[in-house]
C-alpha cells in the first residue's frame, strides 16, 4: 500500500500515524470528487480516453480508501481508542465510503453505457456535477472539524445542505428540460437522461445522509 | 494487639471497605465504565493513592470530627462505627446518595447523647455548613473549570485520537488527586471515631517512627484497598454507564472538582498557607464525595445553560442531609444501650 508511509518516521506515535491515515482517507474522498467533475467534463467534451483514465483513478482510489478504513477500523479496536466515540467515528468512516462508492458507480455507468447527452444539455450535466461534487467537499471540511475544530462542524455542514439543495434544483430542472424537448426522439434516451441525472445528484445526496450522521455525532460529542 | 481490639475495630474495617467499594468508584467509574481507563489501572491508583492520602493527611480531618465527640472506649467506637456502616448500607439500598461523612456525625451524636458528653454546637455546625456549601463549592468549581476546559480545547485544535490520549492521562491524575484527597478526607470517617481509643501504640521501623494514629490510618487505608479490589468495579460500571451519562472530559471536570472540595477540607498545609496571609481558612473536617461530585455534575449542566437539570436529585441531597444522620443517630443510641447493658462493655468512660 503506497499511503502515507514516506511520511512515517520509526518514532511516530501509534496516534499520529491513525492520525495521518485518517487525513489521508478524507482526501480520497476529496480527489474522488474532484476527479469526478474533471471526469465528466472530458465525457461531455467527447474526450473518451481520457475520461476512461480518470474513471480508472477513482476506482484506484475507491478501493485504497477501502483498505484504509479497515486498517483504521482494526486499529481503532485493536489499540482500545476513543472507546466513547469509536462507534461514531466507525459509522462516519463507513458512510463516507458510501459517497465514494456512489461516485465510483457514477463513471462506471457512464463508462458501461455511454449515455448520448444531447448538447442542450451538456451545460446543466456539467453544473450539476460540480454542484455535487461541492456538497462532497464541503461535506469532508465538515468531517476534518469534527476531528478537530467540533463548533466548525455546523457551518461546513449547513453548507452541505444547501449544496444538496441546489444539485437537487438542478437535477429537476435537467430532467424537465429532457423531457419537454423535441430534439430526444426516443423515450429511452430521455429516460436515460433521467437516469443519470438521478446518478450524479445522487452523490450530494449521500454526503447528505453522511452530514446528518455527523450533525448528531457532534452533538454527542460537544463536551 | 488483644484479639478483642481487632474485633472491636471490625466495623471500622468494614467502613474503610465500603469507602473502596463505593466511593472509589465515584472517581474512577466513568473513567472505568467507558474503558477509558483499565480497571486494574484504576483499582492500583486507589489503593495506593487513598492510603497514602490517608496516611500523610488524614489528621487533620479526623481532628475535626474528634472535636464534635471523642468517643473514648473501644466497643463504644466499634457501635459508633457499625451504626454509620449500617445507615450507609440500608439508605445504598433505598437508592439515596449517601454520604459516609453524615452517616458518621449522626452516629457521633447518638454517643455524645447516650454518654452525657455535650455535643460541641460549633463543630457540629462547621461541620454541617460543610454539607451544604460543599455540594456548593464542587458545583462552583466544576462550573470554572468546565469554561477553562472547553476554552483550551476551542483554542488548540486537538486531534480526537490525541485528544484521547489526553484524556486518558488527564483522567489518570486527576484519578490520582481524587484518591489522595478521599483518604485524606473521608478516611476520618473510617477509623476517626477509633483514634482517641486507638488500639495501636507508637513504632519505629527502620528508623521511621509512625505514631498508633498513623498505623490507624494504615489499617483503615488497608481496609480501602480492599474494598477497591473485591467490590469497586460492579459499582464503577454502574456509576459509568448508568447513572450519569457524562463524557470522558466532563468526568475529568467532576473527578477534578470534586477531589479539589475534599482536598480543600483535609490540607493542614492550605489551612495554614491560608491563615499565615490572613485569609478565611477552611475547616478540615469530613465533606460529602458524593454530595460534592453530585454538586459538580450540577455545575456542569449549569455551564451548559441549565438542561437536565435534575431537581429530584437536589431533593435527594437535601434529604440525606436529615435522613442519613438522624437515623444514624438512633441506630448508634439503641446500639450502645445494648452494648452496654446486654453484652456489659463499657462504651464510655
Amino acid at each position: 500500500m503506497k499511503r502515507t508511509d514516506e511520511t512515517r518516521g520509526i518514532f511516530t506515535s501509534r496516534a499520529k500515524t491513525l492520525q495521518l491515515d485518517m487525513d489521508r482517507f478524507f482526501s480520497l474522498v476529496d480527489q474522488c470528487g474532484l476527479l469526478l467533475e474533471e471526469a465528466i467534463k472530458k465525457y461531455l467534451d467527447n474526450k473518451l480516453d481520457e475520461f476512461e483514465e480518470k474513471a480508472a483513478e477513482i476506482d484506484k482510489l475507491e478501493h485504497e480508501a477501502d483498505n484504509l478504513r479497515r486498517e483504521i477500523k482494526h486499529r481503532l479496536y485493536a489499540e482500545m481508542l476513543i472507546p466513547d466515540s469509536r462507534g461514531d467515528v466507525l459509522g462516519l468512516l463507513e458512510t463516507l465510503d458510501n459517497v465514494l462508492d456512489t461516485t465510483k458507480h457514477v463513471t462506471m455507468h457512464f463508462s458501461i453505457e455511454k449515455p448520448e447527452v444531447f448538447p442542450f444539455l451538456k451545460e446543466d450535466f456539467l453544473e450539476l456535477t460540480q454542484t455535487s461534487v461541492k456538497a462532497v467537499l464541503e461535506l469532508t471540511l465538515a468531517v476534518r472539524a469534527f476531528f478537530r475544530e467540533l463548533y466548525r462542524v455546523t457551518e461546513h455542514l449547513d453548507k452541505v445542505h444547501f449544496w444538496e439543495h441546489e444539485a437537487d434544483v438542478i437535477e429537476e430542472r435537467l430532467k424537465r428540460k429532457a423531457f419537454a424537448s423535441d430534439e430526444i426522439e426516443l423515450f429511452s434516451k430521455r429516460v436515460h437522461m433521467r437516469y443519470f441525472a438521478e446518478r450524479i445528484s445522487h452523490v450530494a445526496d449521500e454526503s447528505e445522509a453522511v452530514a446528518e450522521r455527523l450533525a448528531v455525532y457532534a452533538i454527542k460529542r460537544n463536551m | 494487639m488483644a484479639f478483642a481490639g481487632l474485633l472491636f475495630l471490625s466495623s471500622g474495617l468494614y467502613m474503610g471497605w465500603s469507602l473502596g467499594a463505593n466511593d472509589a468508584a465515584n472517581i474512577f467509574g466513568t473513567a472505568v465504565g467507558t474503558r477509558m481507563v483499565p480497571f486494574r489501572t484504576a483499582a492500583i491508583i486507589c489503593a495506593i493513592f487513598i492510603t497514602l492520602g490517608a496516611v500523610v493527611s488524614g489528621a487533620g480531618a479526623a481532628k475535626g470530627l474528634g472535636a464534635l465527640g471523642a468517643v473514648n472506649a473501644l466497643p463504644g467506637s466499634f457501635i459508633v462505627s457499625a451504626a454509620a456502616a449500617t445507615t450507609v448500607l440500608w439508605m445504598t439500598r433505598a437508592g439515596l446518595p449517601v454520604s459516609t461523612t453524615q452517616a458518621i456525625v449522626g452516629a457521633i451524636v447518638g454517643w455524645n447523647l447516650f454518654s452525657g458528653y455535650p455535643t460541641d454546637q460549633e463543630a457540629l455546625t462547621r461541620i454541617v455548613g460543610t454539607w451544604i456549601y460543599g455540594p456548593i463549592l464542587g458545583a462552583a468549581i466544576a462550573f470554572l473549570l468546565f469554561f477553562v476546559v472547553r476554552f483550551i480545547l476551542n483554542r488548540l485544535h486537538i486531534h480526537l485520537i490525541r485528544l484521547d490520549k489526553y484524556t486518558r492521562t488527564a483522567l489518570i491524575l486527576a484519578g490520582i488527586f481524587g484518591s489522595y484527597s478521599l483518604g485524606a478526607n473521608n478516611m476520618a470517617n473510617v477509623v476517626g471515631v477509633f483514634v482517641p481509643a486507638s488500639p495501636f501504640t507508637d513504632l519505629r521501623l527502620l528508623g521511621v517512627s509512625i505514631t498508633g494514629t498513623q498505623q490507624l490510618f494504615l489499617v483503615g487505608g488497608l481496609a480501602t484497598a480492599v474494598g477497591v479490589v473485591t467490590y469497586s468495579k460492579r459499582v464503577m460500571l454502574t456509576v459509568g454507564s448508568a447513572l450519569f451519562k457524562l463524557s470522558p472530559i466532563t468526568a475529568f471536570v467532576v473527578i477534578a472538582s470534586t477531589a479539589t472540595v475534599l482536598f480543600l477540607f483535609a490540607s493542614e498545609g492550605l489551612e495554614a498557607w491560608l491563615q499565615m496571609r490572613g485569609l478565611p481558612s477552611f475547616p478540615l473536617v469530613p465533606v460529602s464525595q458524593s454530595q460534592a461530585a453530585v454538586g459538580s455534575i450540577i455545575g456542569i449542566s449549569l455551564a451548559k445553560g441549565g438542561r437536565n437539570l435534575n431537581l429530584k436529585v437536589l431533593r435527594n441531597i437535601v434529604m440525606g442531609w436529615v435522613a442519613t444522620p438522624t437515623s444514624a443517630a438512633l441506630l448508634s443510641y439503641v446500639a450502645l444501650f445494648f452494648m452496654q447493658n446486654v453484652f456489659m462493655q463499657p462504651v464510655y468512660v
